[in-house]
């Protein structure tokens, strides 16, 4: 094994795409094809209507990220690919907890515990409560050991989101595409995208 | 209107005039339909869908179209994918239509059901599954458009039977012309290209290296006026080949493992380097770190994932080729590098008297694969079309043939597919009609593919098929030769009679094993009104010389 690249670190790729059956497979094997594991990726749709946005997490090389992201932008369903370090984002992961409610009514210094990592409960039962927390990763962490003790019965986090502190939205950006090529009289194919009423299994 | 007619209608609609194909339970409704387009759309029966698929790139790599091949679910959809992979990585436009079971099967497993989209999405530029009739005329609008735009490359459109059956009410056909997400060509950004120009004329030893772009580009003028006004010393890669005629005094030769040995050597003193339509694939680098670090790197192509991918430029010139070069070419001074040209000159006559010599003009008995070449080309006059398969055979003929003009070579390149060259040249007489085809292909890649002789039977193609027969896996033999010890595992491959198979197909044919018997043979070959099979018994254990062996620098080519 070839020792780790010193400045490998956390990349944050964003890509705005249509909205395409099987674009997910076609953007997973870029990295599966280099052999590169996603750390983390999250899909929804953008601020504008039709277009999806991936937020795609890797541990990389500046130079290997910047190869991906123009793979990535040259499928023909993407419309524009960014990469960005942590610093130049702002991230967040959403973690549940599932705690048994009696220990937590029980237990004072539970509640403490809950409260100094920000804690919200989303469910009480009288068998268990899901809590939620929202933050960087060594922050949900954090809470996950702190309830270990406790008999914490099951955890799950969240894909990373994240936005992009220099970017001004992808509106003006698409915009900017349309002005170079319109596409006016093009009608875009109503159909290409409308997939229900096929599955009748 | 029928879907399966709407399919039809698309193809029509788009200029196509022939498809290959091979039918099949889902793709059933598009055969019925076939029956009434027979005026418009000429189908080929191929023998194999591999065939199909490789005979469509033929036809698009001697035409400059795209070529379409048909094929139904499941087992047939899925022998397209060797051809798919091949045309994604020598960018040939393919539009390829299968057939699939009913959607409402999809997912579960039916008969001849597989789940072509996904197999597929590695080896295609875009592929689509169709489930109802009213999305075929623009599916397929946008696969032409996609197949052909930007640097071209394999689509392919899956379209269920309901949907061929289904009826609809069809809008005129229209032509795609736009994407929203896809910019098929970057702008052109002048500021690269005027400190391109000046790098170029800043130069003492440029070198130009051009690859497929260029005759993808259709840009082979823009190309040439380039050359011949820096006066820069050119060389190709394999599927550059003909763009600027093999005679050109400033064609140097062909780049790469098996390429010439000025080329080779003179990329590591070259000061500026210009790369034009070409990707720096690994077997044109050699060692990359050990690859013209002296120059400094100007990279033409329409790709933004080609530049800096294997080779960092200097200056990026992002664009179609047919609108770079001639904005380069204006600003670049008209010059003549003399001296430089020379030493390219010196190591060609070097080359020629280690290698070329020998295996042109042989002072052995025995026949040499080159000669063959050597005498094709004085009765061709580098007129024809070669196609060639995969291995010694491919790179003698890349080497040698001459061509006089682009589209004149047909060779499954990036992807090194034997069994490509019989039902690409089917297809290449079919993409170019007029010009006489000739097929050179090894004794191994010939078996792999040997059934299109049916195609040629029934279709009464002309297709000329030269056999170069030294009875082994010739370039695999050669690597076990040179790199292991000489054990040769499992690479003496038995024959059958090819002229007799050929006879079987009625297809005429000759075997020649003494070098007075070849002239003639290939001169009735030629003169042969339809298809004609000439194997020709050549040494077995020749090997393939210059070479730059794997793993070393591309200045470390040996002559022997
Ligand atoms: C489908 C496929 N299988 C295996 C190979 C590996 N391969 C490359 S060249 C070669 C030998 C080709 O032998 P032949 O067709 O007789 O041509 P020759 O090299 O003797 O001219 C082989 C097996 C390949 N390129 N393609």
């Amino acid at each position: 094994m070839s020792p780790e690249p010193a400045d490998r670190q956390e990349y944050n790729i964003t890509a705005y795409t249509e909205n395409q059956v099987g674009l997910l497979n076609r953007i997973a094997i870029i990295f599966s094809r280099r052999k590169i594991n996603i750390e983390s990726l999250n899909v929804s749709p953008s601020e504008i209507e039709g277009i999806h946005r991936f937020n795609i997490v890797i541990v990389e090389t500046e130079e290997v990220v910047e190869k991906l992201a123009k793979q990535i932008e040259k499928q023909v369903e993407v419309l524009k690919v960014y990469f960005n370090t942590n610093a130049d984002v702002i991230w967040q992961e959403m973690a549940l907890y599932k705690v048994p409610t009696d220990v937590i009514a029980e237990k004072v210094l539970v509640e403490r515990l809950l409260r100094e990592n920000g804690a919200r409960a989303v469910v009480i039962r009288k068998d268990y409560t899901v809590f939620e927390t929202t933050g960087h990763r060594e922050e949900t962490d954090n809470l996950i050991r702190a309830l270990q003790p406790y008999g914490l019965i099951e955890f799950v986090r969240s894909a990373r989101i994240a936005i992009i502190k220099a970017s001004d939205g992808f509106h003006r950006k698409l915009q900017e595409f349309e002005r170079r090529e319109p596409s006016e009289e093009v009608a875009e194919n109503e159909f290409l995208n409308d997939r229900e009423q096929v599955f009748t299994m | 209107m029928m879907g399966a007619v709407a399919t039809l209608q698309a193809l029509v609609a788009e200029g196509v005039d022939t498809i290959f194909g091979y039918p099949g339970g889902a793709i059933i409704p598009i055969y019925d339909a076939l029956y009434d387009f027979k005026d418009s759309l000429n189908h080929v029966l191929v023998r194999h869908e591999q065939g199909g698929i490789h005979a469509a790139q033929g036809y698009a790599r001697s035409s400059g179209r795209v070529g379409v091949a048909l094929a139904t679910s499941g087992p047939g959809a899925t022998n397209l994918v060797t051809g798919l992979a091949d045309a994604l990585i020598d960018s040939t436009p393919l539009v390829c239509i299968t057939g699939q079971v009913f959607a409402h099967l999809l997912g579960t497993d039916a008969f001849q059901e597989t789940d072509i989209i996904n197999i597929t999405t590695p080896v295609t530029k875009w592929n689509y599954q169709v489930t109802r009739a009213e999305e075929i005329p623009e599916a397929l609008a946008k696969a032409f458009y996609i197949a052909r735009s930007g640097r071209p490359g394999p689509v392919l459109v899956d379209i269920t039977k309901n949907a061929q059956m289904q009826t609809f009410e069809a809008p005129a056909y229209a032509p795609c012309t736009h994407i929203r997400s896809y910019r098929p060509a970057p702008m052109v950004r002048k500021e690269y290209i005027a400190q391109a120009a000046a790098l170029i004329n800043s130069a003492k030893r440029p070198f130009i290296l051009w690859g497929q772009g260029v005759v993808l580009g259709r840009a082979e003028r823009e190309f040439r006026e380039f050359v011949e006004k820096s006066g820069i010393p050119a060389a190709w890669t394999i599927l550059g080949v003909g763009a600027l005629a093999t005679g050109h005094p400033l064609n140097v030769g062909m780049l790469g493992m098996h390429g010439n040995y000025g080329p080779n050597v003179l990329t590591n003193e070259c000061d500026v380097l210009i790369a034009i339509g070409m990707r720096f694939d690994d077997r044109v680098t050699g060692r990359l770190d050990k690859y013209a670090k002296q120059a400094q790197v100007v990279h033409l192509d329409i790709d933004p994932t080609e530049i800096d991918k294997n080779v960092k430029t200097t200056v990026p010139v992002w664009g179609d080729c047919k609108e770079t070069l001639p904005l380069l070419t204006a600003l670049v001074e008209r010059r003549e590098h003399t001296a430089w040209l020379a030493r390219f000159n010196d190591y060609a006559a070097q080359e020629v008297d280690a290698v070329i010599r020998e295996e042109l003009f042989p002072a052995s008995e025995e026949l040499t694969m080159g000669e063959v070449m050597q005498q094709l080309n004085e009765i061709t006059g580098g007129e024809a079309v070669i196609v060639s398969d995969v291995g010694q055979h491919q790179m003698v003929a890349c080497r040698y043939a001459r061509q006089n003009q682009s589209r004149s070579h047909v060779t499954s390149g990036g992807l090194g597919t034997m069994g490509f060259a019989l039902p690409a040249a089917i297809g290449a007489k079919f993409g170019a009609p007029h010009r006489p085809v000739v097929a050179v292909i090894g004794d191994g890649g010939f078996q792999m593919t040997i059934q299109e002789l049916g195609t040629i039977m029934q279709t009464g193609v002309d297709v000329k098929i030269i056999i170069l027969n030294n009875q082994f896996l010739g370039m695999v033999r050669q690597w076990q030769e040179l790199f292991h010890q000489r054990r040769y595992s499992f690479v003496d491959i038995q024959s059958p009679d090819f002229v007799a198979v050929a006879a079987g197909y009625r297809i005429a044919g000759q075997r020649v094993g003494d070098r007075a018997e070849l002239r003639p043979a290939l001169e009735k070959m030629l003169a042969h009104p339809g298809s004609f099979l000439l194997e020709v018994m050549v040494t077995k254990e020749n090997n393939i010389f210059p070479m730059v062996p794997q793993g070393c620098s591309v200045a470390e080519i040996r002559l022997r």
